[in-house]
């Protein structure tokens, strides 16, 4: 295992709207520890100094949203793949999803995460299931998930469609303080579309799926949060219309919080033109008009946080025609640098906002201790950034297990050089 | 041929064909007509080549009409067919494309039940590949072959008012046709259950209606789509009987119709719904002419893609 680092991050720019510093700090590193922030530190006693005067160091990066694969499908993902794409793309810690086999509904499996992610060592938060093995009928044993160390409950990929069901579970996860993540689809609805409906599914003759599906189930979820002011976060939002939902909601002071990737702020369905297997997701690429949306929530806070859904799957799964392939495409490595690039660069986020999208707010929300602050005394976990390197996103830029990158061949500007996670420097520069 | 020539590697669509294109198509294809003709109807223009037909879904109609038009240019041919549901968990496109590749074959026609199949297989290949008809996207022979039919009863392409009626939304044919013919000119309408045609039709430069007697009514072809009875059980439409009553093409609805109107369909015709039994056989119908223009226009479409100098 890495030993935990000393080490001085001399003249990097830290952007930490928690503790109100943006500028020139030193930060100084003893066994894995935050010892000292300040303006200017001098390296003692030999210690190693990274020179970041280029760099910008935020608080650690938190992904809300990925799929590790494991138990149960180690072909396309382990544990240890995931986490070390994740610190490749400056994550710091991750939101399992409990989509595995068998699916994270008991403490064995949130248990197994856990010990798992101890040995990279890196921090998984496992969200548990909603129902009793994803199927929709029962109540999975939340407090039992919640005392192995669950701290939200989804049954991502299927959205619960009993409104009774549903009412109970936010019921039953509210009481024990577990926020519950909605995957918002009417599946009925979407059936077997395997793009957004619009004028391009009907150009490339590909079935659609409407964005209605999601507002719908957005709209049901959020009517069930004001019955019974359960924690409602509504992962990998995608349409204008459930965007518009989720800020009602809001300003109705309901407890509704929305996450969005980004894929889904920086590509349109216009691209599926190539039949590319890449580009299928669920929910799918949606309209130049739901990205403008997006951006508009991201920019007034509507949308909180940053989350990749980083889905792999393996090459052979990906080859199947469009028609047959799995969905879904990873997203840890590009993620930060798609965001620069689309939302900071393009002037639609300033720095601080970044770091709240991708640190302080996911943080709040799941309750997260430790993370989303930079603090004197605390184990470091530090992302840091080169907002200005230029580079192409190839198959070698990726850590993941699988390769199915929707960003393969795109141009981007900023890229994360280090990550610091549990004390541990992972120094990509 | 007037100084045109083909440049593309694949037929994959007529989406992607610029006008002049589809028109050399046309064209080369009234050069084969003849042939059909000849007593001996076979020419060595694809002599010593070999030309693999793979199938992974079901069909008459097109693969005949393929091979036929592959061995009357003196082909060698190759028939795979195999339904989907065995080739799913095996061979990928992309294998399969390299072992016709190792075969070294020079074309090879794909009919695949996923839409951007052919896109992808072509990809994959050095040699040339033609659609013959994937999802629900495109079938670039059969809407070439209906244009051909239209341009040889009418004269011309250009202001020709055709409408298409029935499974707009799931029809590949529909979909090729509406993209050729509002290139060379044609005023296309479509028409069916509003449950059956594609959303944002419209913006593919195309009429839309539900009404049934305004698709008939001052139409110089209409060309009827195949109604799949699944459909109903997916309440595309509550019954069949309804359909046919609301939509089905019989003597009395082309009372209203123009009297040197036309009446197509790409096969097979689900007799007594999409079309009744009287006009099939009927003088309006000029169904079996486009089977035999069928195969002039394969001719010329593997003609022009095997890159034989004439």
């Amino acid at each position: 295992m890495k030993p935990l680092s000393n080490i001085l991050i001399k003249g990097s720019h830290l952007i930490d709207p928690a503790s109100e510093r943006d500028g020139k700090f030193d930060v100084l590193i003893e066994k894995g520890t935050i010892k000292k922030i300040a303006p200017a530190i001098e390296p003692q006693n030999g210690i190693e100094v990274l020179d970041a005067g280029s760099f910008h160091l935020f608080p650690g990066f938190i992904d809300l949203h990925v799929h590790f694969r494991e138990p149960g499908f180690e072909q396309k993902e382990t544990i240890l793949t995931g986490c070390q794409a994740a610190l490749r793309g400056g994550f710091v810690a991750c939101v399992t999803m409990p989509n595995t086999q068998p699916p994270c509904d008991n403490q064995s499996v949130v248990e197994h995460i856990l010990s798992k992610s101890r040995e990279v060592p890196f921090r998984l938060f496992p969200a548990g299931t909603l129902t009793r093995n994803r199927e929709g009928k029962e109540l999975s044993e939340m407090a039992d998930l919640k005392r192995a160390g669950a701290i939200a409950v989804t049954d991502d990929g299927n959205w619960v469609e009993d409104s009774l069901l549903m009412r109970r579970c936010m019921e039953y996860a509210s009481m024990n303080n577990l926020v519950v993540i909605t995957h918002a689809e009417d599946h009925r609805l979407s059936a077997d579309g395997v793009m957004n409906e619009g004028i391009f599914s009907t150009s490339y003759g590909l079935k659609g799926s409407p964005v209605e599906s999601e507002i719908i189930a957005v709209s049901r979820d959020i009517e069930l949060v004001r019955l019974t002011k359960a924690d409602l976060h509504v992962a990998h939002i995608s349409t204008a219309g459930a965007i518009e939902l989720v800020r009602r909601a809001q300003k109705d002071g309901l407890p509704v919080t929305a996450e969005v990737t980004p894929h889904h702020f920086s590509l349109t369905d216009e691209l599926l033109e190539t039949y590319n297997t890449n580009l299928k997701m669920n929910p799918p690429l949606r309209s130049r008009a739901d990205v403008e949306a997006i951006k508009k929530g991201l920019k007034d806070g509507t949308i909180g946080m940053i989350a990749t859904d980083h889905a792999p799957h393996t090459e052979e799964d990906k080859m199947a025609e469009i028609n047959y392939a799995p969905v879904g495409t990873i997203g840890l490595e590009t993620a930060a640098g798609v965001a620069l690039t689309e939302l900071y660069h393009k002037k639609v986020l300033t720095l601080a906002q970044l770091a709240e999208k991708f640190s302080i707010n996911p943080a709040k929300r799941f309750n997260l201790k430790g993370y989303g602050v930079i603090r004197e005394g605390a184990l470091a976990n530090l992302t840091l950034v080169d907002l200005e390197e230029k580079w192409t996103v190839t198959k070698d830029c990726l850590v993941s297990k699988s390769r199915n990158s929707c960003f393969l061949g795109a141009e981007l500007r900023g890229r994360v050089k280090a990550a610091f996670c549990l004390g541990r420097f992972w120094n990509y520069a | 041929m007037s100084g045109r020539v083909w440049k593309r590697k694949d037929l994959l669509g007529l989406k992607d064909l610029e006008a002049e294109e589809i028109e050399l198509i046309l064209d080369t294809a009234e050069s084969f007509q003849e042939i059909g003709n000849r007593p001996i109807k076979k020419v060595p223009t694809l002599q010593g080549r070999t030309v693999v037909n793979l199938f992974f879904e079901p069909s008459t109609r097109t693969r005949i009409s393929f091979e036929l038009a592959e061995k009357r240019l003196s082909a060698d041919t190759v028939n795979f067919s195999t339904d989907i549901s065995s080739t799913i968990k095996g061979e990928t496109v992309k294998d399969t494309a390299k072992n016709l590749e190792a075969l070294q074959v020079s074309l090879v026609i794909m009919r695949h039940p996923s839409s951007g199949a052919p896109h992808r297989l072509a990809r994959y290949l050095k040699c040339g590949v033609i659609n013959a008809g994937d999802g629900i996207n495109e079938h670039p022979t059969q809407a070439l072959l209906d244009m051909f039919t239209v341009r040889q009863k009418k004269g011309k392409l250009k202001g020709v008012k055709v409408s298409f009626i029935g499974d707009i939304l799931h029809s590949r044919v529909a979909r090729s046709n509406i993209w050729g013919l509002t290139k060379l000119g044609a005023e296309v309408t479509v028409c069916g259950p509003r449950t059956l045609i594609p959303r944002d039709a419209e913006q593919l430069g195309v009429r839309v209606t539900t009404n049934l007697e305004e698709a008939v009514d001052g139409a110089d072809v209409i060309n009827l789509l195949r109604i799949q009875l699944e459909r109903q059980k997916e309440s595309f439409f509550p019954s069949i009987r309804e359909y046919a009553i609301t939509y089905q093409i019989n003597r009395d609805v082309l009372k209203k119709a123009k009297p040197d109107v036309v009446i197509m369909h790409p096969g097979p015709v689900n007799r007594g719904i999409e079309l009744s039994s009287d006009v099939v056989d009927g003088p309006y119908s000029i169904i079996l002419d486009q089977v035999t223009n069928g195969l002039a226009v394969r001719m010329a479409v593997l003609y022009l893609l095997s890159g034989v100098k004439s």
